[in-house]
């Protein structure tokens, strides 16, 4: 038995742990156990990758299996790195179609999550741009799925939170890039209003998304920067920056957290002071565009290992929302206003603007969709409820791989395919046989 | 001028194995990769040629069928110009001490298979007039222990063969290597407590195998140097002493 926890480290349980060598070994463990869930990375935040009982661990899954240069298709085993297929296919001018905002995932967590990037308005979510796919099935066979075979069970495994069976294998498109660079450009915007407007004004740009400094009340509640950015062509790059290299290395340096900090590191007044200065520094570069390294602009907060232990030993909780369009501004005011008033510090809060989803337990749908970072307390869990009736009430919902505490009943009024999903499960099996801490809690 | 160059990897489902075999692949060589599990070492083959566009081919071949490496050597594509073994199997010690079958296994394993293989290897490379050989060998076979001296003594007879057989090739100007990685941690290792700044990782065995055979000029090496002056006081303790130890 071993204690795991997300990368939210809240909640933490104990779990047997298997980790097969080969996509050929993970059937018989399949098979031979029961409460059993895949786990690849562990950066989901709560207990979605914590098994019942068993924990099967994916990362010795890790090779790439084929690629065709001319289609930019490659086939790679679940438990890659998307870092290490950003370090072997960036230099080769091919980008991953879809990037959350951490390289230290896996393929097979990126399709379970369906996880959507700063192009979730261009380009939906990862589970689009995945052609086809391996799963290791509750009964110990593996069933080839796609959009043409096995159909339900490919939709439903992506965005399925691994309660479908063991991803193995999946074929993707890669999309190509001329060059590593990201042609930026910064929007200040000095309220909500001016922050959903920017959004909306640069929903043709491929990568769009707002950082809120959710400190910020009453007239400039929700003053933000919005970041807006396309892959740099090798003109821009040869303007911008003459003589750069075409596809410059990533640094490797990290620094890291070492100990675990104390809880009044954190505090009102430091976060504010940290949003001031980040808000500053944003606001001086805005106006014009400039060019950044992919690695930066999409992962800023790679840079500094294990920050996740910023928060202390009791852990953290990231709440993300979705609200569909319609109900957005007034829905997102009352959000913010809540946590601005109750000042629970926070870093990182951001807005992104949504395409339509699809999928049973996919969380994207068309609107925007809210992410911040909160230390774990007493008096935490009561806000959050809070904030919650207000999501329910707008018409959205919560982020399977992000939540540690959401009742079955939010859970429910947020996702309407998850009487089909259940069917699903049973008809295949899954049903109690695959389970996480997180299907435990909210009776998946 | 590498470009033409070829590695056999003997042990191609290996975490050492695969590491070594990109190593090579990264310079620009040719990989032929050697396993008695094909679909394995595939997913390695596949692995290697997508990131370093080298050509990487896959050989069936089972260490303890010795019967069979005449014809699989003249199966190759190509005789290598480097050969790597890095066959081995831990295997359980107190299983052995009483299942003679479990103990002959871990013997032929970790002694016949490989080295008859690379001597016959060797034979061809006397012919031709280049190539070098590598054989992965194991500090537990610097001296006996209680807990692994089936795995020990056969590492240690394989140690003994790469060294003269390194001493009967080297007037010929033909290179052998001998590596005892220390701990690594790989599926051999998986589930043990090793102690961290004793313990490589298989990229790290990669790197000092390609650097020993192909850039360096040693016979011997202990990936991590710490290794070395470990083993000088462990060999040096008195049998009388020794014997007595809980190893
Ligand atoms: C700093 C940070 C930023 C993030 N930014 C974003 C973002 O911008 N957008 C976004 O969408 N997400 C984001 N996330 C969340 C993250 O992308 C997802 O949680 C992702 O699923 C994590 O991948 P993982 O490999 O670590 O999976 P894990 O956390 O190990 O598992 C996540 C889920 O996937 C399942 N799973 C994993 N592997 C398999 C498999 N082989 N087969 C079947 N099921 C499997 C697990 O059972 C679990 O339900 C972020 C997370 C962090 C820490
Ligand atoms: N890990 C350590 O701490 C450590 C320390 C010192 C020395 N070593 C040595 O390093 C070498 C590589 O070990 P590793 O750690 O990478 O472990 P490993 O992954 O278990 O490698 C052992 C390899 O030997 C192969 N093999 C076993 N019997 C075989 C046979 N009859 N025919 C063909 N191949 C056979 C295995 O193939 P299958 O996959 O088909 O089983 C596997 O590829 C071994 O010689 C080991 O003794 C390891």
């Amino acid at each position: 038995m071993t204690e795991l926890s997300g990368w939210g480290r809240y909640p933490r349980h104990p779990s047997d742990v298997l980790s097969p060598s080969s996509p050929s070994a993970v059937p018989p463990f399949i098979a031979s156990h029961t409460g059993l869930v895949s786990r690849g990375n562990g950066r989901a935040y709560g207990d979605a990758a914590i098994g019942e009982q068993v924990t099967l661990v994916t990362r010795r899954l890790d090779r790439i299996r084929a690629f065709d240069p001319a289609t930019g298709r490659i086939r790679v085993e679940a438990g890659l790195l998307l870092a290490d297929l950003l370090d072997v296919m960036v230099p080769k001018g091919f980008f991953p179609p879809v990037v959350p905002g951490t390289k230290f995932v896996t393929i097979g967590g990126m399709i379970a999550s369906d996880v959507h990037g700063k192009n979730h308005h261009r380009d939906g979510g990862f589970g689009d741009h995945v052609e086809s796919l391996t799963l290791a099935l509750p009964d110990g066979g593996v069933a080839a799925c796609s959009l043409t075979e096995n159909g339900d069970l490919f939709r439903a495994t992506i965005g399925g939170m691994g309660l479908t069976g063991t991803i193995l294998e999946a074929t993707l498109r890669l999309r190509p890039i001329e060059t590593g660079w990201m042609r930026q450009q910064t929007i200040v915007a000095s309220d909500l209003d001016a922050a959903l407007e920017a959004l909306r004004a640069t929903a043709d740009s491929t990568y769009s998304v707002a950082w809120i400094d959710c400190l910020a009340k009453g007239p400039s509640l929700g003053r933000s920067l919005i970041y807006a950015a396309e892959h740099a062509t090798h003109r821009e790059v040869d303007a911008l920056r003459p003589g750069a290299k075409a596809f410059p290395p990533s640094r490797s340096g990290r620094l890291s957290v070492p100990l675990d900090l104390p809880p009044f590191a954190l505090n009102r007044r430091s976060v504010a002071a940290f949003n001031e200065m980040y808000f500053r520094a944003g606001a001086l570069k805005a106006g014009y565009p400039f060019l950044v390294h992919w690695n930066p602009y999409f992962f800023p907060l790679d840079g500094i290992g294990d920050w996740n232990r910023i928060y202390g030993r009791r852990g953290f909780l990231q709440y993300q929302c979705v609200v569909p369009t319609a109900h957005a501004g007034p829905a997102l005011r009352s959000l913010l206003d809540r946590i601005s008033h109750r000042g629970f510090a926070s870093f990182l809060a951001v807005l992104k603007q949504m395409g339509p989803g699809h999928g049973d337990l996919s969380f994207p749908m068309e609107g925007f969709t809210l992410a911040l970072d909160l230390p774990v307390s007493e008096s935490v869990f009561p806000l959050l409820d809070e904030l919650d009736r207000i999501v329910v009430e707008a018409g959205g919902r919560l982020y399977l791989a992000k939540d540690a505490r959401q009742s079955p009943a939010t859970f429910e009024a947020g996702y309407s395919g998850l009487p089909r999903f259940r069917d699903l499960r049973r008809a295949i099996g899954a049903t109690g046989r695959i389970s996480s801490r997180l299907s435990a809690r909210l009776g998946i | 001028m590498n470009a033409s160059r070829t590695l056999l990897l003997i042990g191609g489902t290996s975490d050492i194995g695969r590491a070594t075999a990109l190593c090579y692949a990264q310079a620009g060589w040719r990989v032929q990769l050697a396993a008695r599990r094909e679909e394995e070492a595939r997913r390695n083959a596949d692995d290697i040629a997508v990131r370093t566009g080298s050509e990487v081919t896959v050989h069936r071949l089972d260490v303890l069928e010795t019967g069979q490496f005449e014809s699989f050597i003249e199966g190759l594509p190509q005789l290598p110009d480097t050969v790597v073994c890095v066959v081995g199997e831990l295997g359980d010690q107190q299983r052995g001490q009483t299942d003679l079958a479990h103990a002959t296994q871990l013997l032929r394993t970790n002694f016949e298979g490989p080295a008859l293989l690379l001597g016959s290897f060797a034979e061809r490379f006397l012919e031709r007039g280049s190539g070098t050989l590598v054989g992965v060998s194991s500090v537990a076979g610097d001296r006996g222990r209680g807990s692994n001296y089936l795995y020990g003594a056969a590492k240690a007879g394989f140690t003994a063969f790469l060294s003269g057989l390194r001493n009967r090739l080297a007037p010929a100007g033909l290179r052998v290597i001998t590596v005892k990685p220390g701990f690594v941690r790989t599926q051999m290792t998986a589930g043990l407590k090793l102690p961290p700044v004793l313990t490589a990782q298989a990229e790290e065995v990669g790197r000092a195998i390609f650097a020993a055979a192909e850039t360096g000029k040693s016979d011997v090496i202990y990936v991590r140097p710490v290794w070395r002056p470990v083993m000088m006081i462990i060999g040096s303790i008195p049998e009388r002493i020794f014997k007595r130890l809980r190893l």
